[in-house]
């Protein structure tokens, strides 16, 4: 059956506000960037990784109605909306201080669990992502 | 909606994340609205018509979850418990946790088991409604 997940999809409200989010500050690079007119087609990857996408997606015509689009943004900016991305990092401490004197949006510091340390931030949106430093086995 | 109710929900977001990650500290509603950048009679107004309630009582729903997983995972004492999340006085911790859970600090701890699911998740998703 299946044996990968290649591509996941998030909404963002501006495509371009979101590279300087995605690439300018978490380090992400862009896998694709394709103007199709009436669509951008945008996605993100960790570097060196492009087999594992995030599609930045935003909400509008001509996938949606406007009216619908702007249901989308409200959840989005309610923070009811968001992809929840979760990303690994080597050590969580210092990728914390480095995003945070960037302006990034904390909604929790780094935490010990069972797992390993993690935290959880906002993207310019509302959107809620976080990263674990993993225990090592 | 108009770009203006974006800003100003991602403003009553960014005041309701703070009561997440500060919910031990006395979290007023001048404090709060100095996060979300307007007024305070504004923010309270706007705040229960973004998120369907009061910003009082989100805190303290939010405080009273960070209860319930203290005496779920941990073994602080009630008392202690209490202080820890937030609340002044252990009469209104234990009469707040009641009203809202149904039962009361101790028996709600003897009758709950950790969940082993990932905390993030739980704290989104138990936190109690009124």
């Amino acid at each position: 059956m299946f044996n990968a997940i290649t591509h996941s999809q998030i909404y963002v409200l501006d495509q371009d506000q979101a590279l300087d989010f995605y690439v300018g500050k978490l380090g992400l690079e862009v896998a694709a960037d394709v103007d199709m007119g009436f669509m951008r087609w945008l996605a993100v990857s960790v570097p060196g990784h492009p087999e594992r996408q995030i599609l930045l997606e935003r909400p509008g015509a001509p996938a949606m109605s406007e009216e619908t689009a702007e249901q989308v943004r409200e959840l989005v900016t309610k923070g009811a909306m968001g992809g929840w991305l979760i990303l690994t990092t080597d050590d969580c401490r210092k990728t914390y201080e480095t995003l945070l004197a960037k302006g990034v949006e904390f909604t929790e510091e780094p935490t010990e669990r069972d797992y390993g340390i993690d935290c959880g931030f906002r993207d310019p949106f509302g959107n809620r992502l976080r990263f674990t430093q993993l225990k090592t086995a | 909606m108009s770009r203006a109710a974006e800003e100003s929900n991602r403003r009553m977001l960014r005041a309701r994340d703070a009561m997440d990650r500060a919910y031990a500290q006395p979290l007023d509603v001048p404090a709060l609205a100095r996060i979300a950048h307007v007024s305070q009679a504004h923010f309270s107004r706007t705040f229960r018509a973004t998120f369907g309630e009061t910003p009082h009582r989100y805190l303290q729903r939010r405080r009273v979850e960070r209860a319930m997983f203290l005496l779920r995972e941990t073994d602080h004492s009630v008392t202690a418990i209490c202080f820890e999340v937030g609340f002044g006085s252990t009469g209104t911790f234990s009469r707040t946790f009641s009203d809202i859970v149904g039962r009361s600090p101790r028996t709600y701890r003897k009758e709950s088991a950790p969940t082993g699911v990932p905390t993030c998740f739980t704290m989104a998703w138990t936190r109690p409604s009124g």
